[in-house]
């Protein structure tokens, strides 16, 4: 299934504050958590995660920290901050009005 | 570093390096986003290799999978847009230690402050600057001694250049003060013309400092390999980035300036003394140090100011020089010998010429030529014509009244600049006809660059000598 960009893009930001609601986490490990989590669907660009996070950062929702990972190079991990999961709360409200409100009108459609 | 994320495979650490390189390049992706970016791809290249792929399809797979980098440095710049504005003061670069940047900083600071002490340095010996009164040729003379000297410590510094080795540039300037200073002018402290005041005076005020810029300045940039035709080089786009952020920087200083006096008039105080004796000559001196500092910190950084002025004014110039030749062919009005004519001639040609050089400095040597050359060989050679008109006047003059310092060295320039235009000409119609190639020109310019510097040396040394210091 080939979802379309539009989509992709605005549904970036809920999902990199809810991976990391779940635990801190750093770039690949976040492009895998997502292609698990979606079972393959949703196929991201790796490089394109990265200005995601940044702009995240910068936003305030999350904050960045440089430290040494477990194979001896730097790497920078990723924290939702407070204002992080205010705004994946209020992502998720919306997300889920969109949700119920497509569900509805399909389900119409399969009672009709 | 371990075992996991550096590949023993040695393509393969090429292969990363490479992409590495290439991502640099884009200025909206700073050093950490690359390393992050590499960290993410060998990451991925561990994970594929470990699944049973050999290293260099692992490679291809990461590399598709990060995604066009066109499109990611795009990205990159709507996240960061103030990347695309640089700013102005520089961030150290990823890999170089934070603390060499703050030494450098609090070097820069001490020096700039020391140009600035230098100038009123003098005052404690009864020379002092002041608004009211006219400013003594003294600080004329040694014009260049208050800066030059500390700037050149800040590149011996920068450069590491042992100290032994540096001690050698303090003849120059030595040799610079004492024929500034001893050499016994015809009423030192007059700067007008011969017979009121002295000539070779003057001369020595307009012609030191460029001698010492190159002889000195110049040997302590290129952090003494000055035969290196591309240190070399880079010492002229030096320069010619110093002129325009200094003009920068004195804009701004005027405005300071301006600002100073307006609050003070308003009440009732007037601070002139401050703006001429302390404001702006040692604003002036220290600007000097830190307009280096910019240009040595911005080079990688900012694309570069004089090719694009180049760029704008060959066209205004070569159309001048020719409107100018015109003008003169059609009226018959001979050139007038006066020294401020033939100082504003020898300017002219120097701009032609620096013209060329910062063509040649920002030109990529293999590109074919275009229509741009054409219009750099149209203004050289009409250059060429107006070079011949000044010197056939000057020789007049001088096959009429005789041999004057200012005559001489009007001559001399002219003569000096004669020679790089025809041969500049030359290259450049071989480089046009495809029989030669531009590097053999930007090789000539650079070759001629110390020639420049000799003759200016002549004049301070032995002109005041040979015309009895009148």
């Amino acid at each position: 299934m080939d979802m379309s960009k539009d989509l992709v893009a605005a549904s970036a930001t809920p999902l990199v504050l809810a991976i990391l609601a779940e635990g801190d986490s750093y770039g690949y490990a976040i492009i895998k958590r997502v292609a698990e989590l979606s079972g393959g669907h949703l196929q991201w660009t790796d490089g394109m995660l990265y200005p995601v996070l940044h702009r995240l950062e910068r936003q305030g929702y999350v904050a960045a920290k440089w430290a040494a990972s477990e194979n001896g190079r730097r790497r920078k991990y990723y924290r939702i901050s407070k204002e992080g999961r205010a705004h994946l709360a209020a992502q998720r409200e919306q997300w889920k009005a969109v949700d119920g409100t497509l569900r509805g009108i399909w389900m119409q459609a399969c009672t009709v | 570093m371990h075992s996991m994320t550096t590949f023993a495979d040695q393509p393969l650490e090429e292969q990363i390096a490479q992409w590495r390189n290439y991502l640099r390049r884009r200025q909206a992706v700073h050093g950490p986003d690359v390393e992050e970016l590499e960290g993410h791809l060998r990451d991925q290249l561990a994970a594929l290799t470990e699944a049973g792929l050999a290293a260099d399809e692992a490679f291809l797979v990461a590399v598709k999978r990060m995604g066009n980098l066109d499109a990611l440095s795009r990205e990159f710049a709507r996240a960061h847009s103030e990347r695309l504005w640089k700013q102005l003061v520089v961030a150290p670069e990823a890999d170089a230690p934070a603390n060499t940047s703050r030494t450098e900083i609090l070097v820069v600071l001490s020096l700039a402050l020391a140009a600035g002490l230098a100038v009123k340095l003098p005052a404690l010996f009864g020379l002092p600057l002041s608004p009211e009164e006219e400013v003594p040729p003294f600080y004329f003379r040694n014009a260049s001694l208050f800066v030059f000297p500390l700037l050149t410590v800040y590149f011996l510094w920068k450069r590491g250049v042992n100290a032994v080795s540096g001690l050698w540039l303090a003849l120059p300037f030595t040799a610079a003060a004492v024929v500034a200073n001893v050499f016994p002018f015809h009423n030192p402290e007059r700067l007008d013309n011969f017979p009121v005041g002295s000539d070779t005076q003057v001369l020595t005020v307009l012609h030191l400092p460029i001698a010492l810029w190159v002889m000195a300045v110049g040997v302590a940039y290129v952090g003494g390999r000055w035969f290196s035709s591309g240190r070399r080089m880079d010492f002229v786009r030096f320069s010619g980035e110093l002129a325009i952020y200094y003009v920068l920087i004195a804009l701004g200083g005027g405005v300071v300036a301006a600002f100073t006096a307006m609050l003070f008039s308003a009440i009732d105080m007037n601070p002139a003394w401050f703006i001429g004796g302390w404001l702006i000559p040692c604003g002036a001196a220290g600007a000097v140090i830190i307009g280096s500092w910019l240009v040595e910190a911005k080079q990688s950084v900012i694309e570069n100011m004089a090719p694009v002025l180049t760029r704008l004014f060959t066209p205004l110039f070569t159309i001048l020089l020719l409107v100018f030749l015109v003008t003169m062919a059609w009226t018959g009005s001979p050139i007038n010998v006066k020294r401020e004519v033939l100082i504003g001639f020898d300017l002219l040609l120097v701009v032609v010429v620096g013209l060329v050089l910062y063509a040649a400095s920002a030109r990529d040597p293999q590109a074919p030529p275009d229509f741009f050359d054409g219009l750099q060989l149209l203004l050289v050679v009409s250059a060429l014509v107006v070079d011949g008109v000044t010197l056939a006047a000057i020789a007049a003059r001088i096959s009429e009244f005789g041999f004057t310092p200012n005559r001489v060295a009007a001559l001399g320039e002219n003569l000096i600049l004669l020679v790089n235009l025809t041969w500049s000409a030359w290259l450049y119609m071989r480089f046009m006809r495809h029989r030669g190639s531009f590097a053999d020109l930007e090789r000539w310019q650079i070759a001629y660059l110390p020639v420049y510097a000799i003759w200016a040396a002549l004049v301070v040394v032995i002109f005041p000598p040979v015309f009895g210091y009148r």
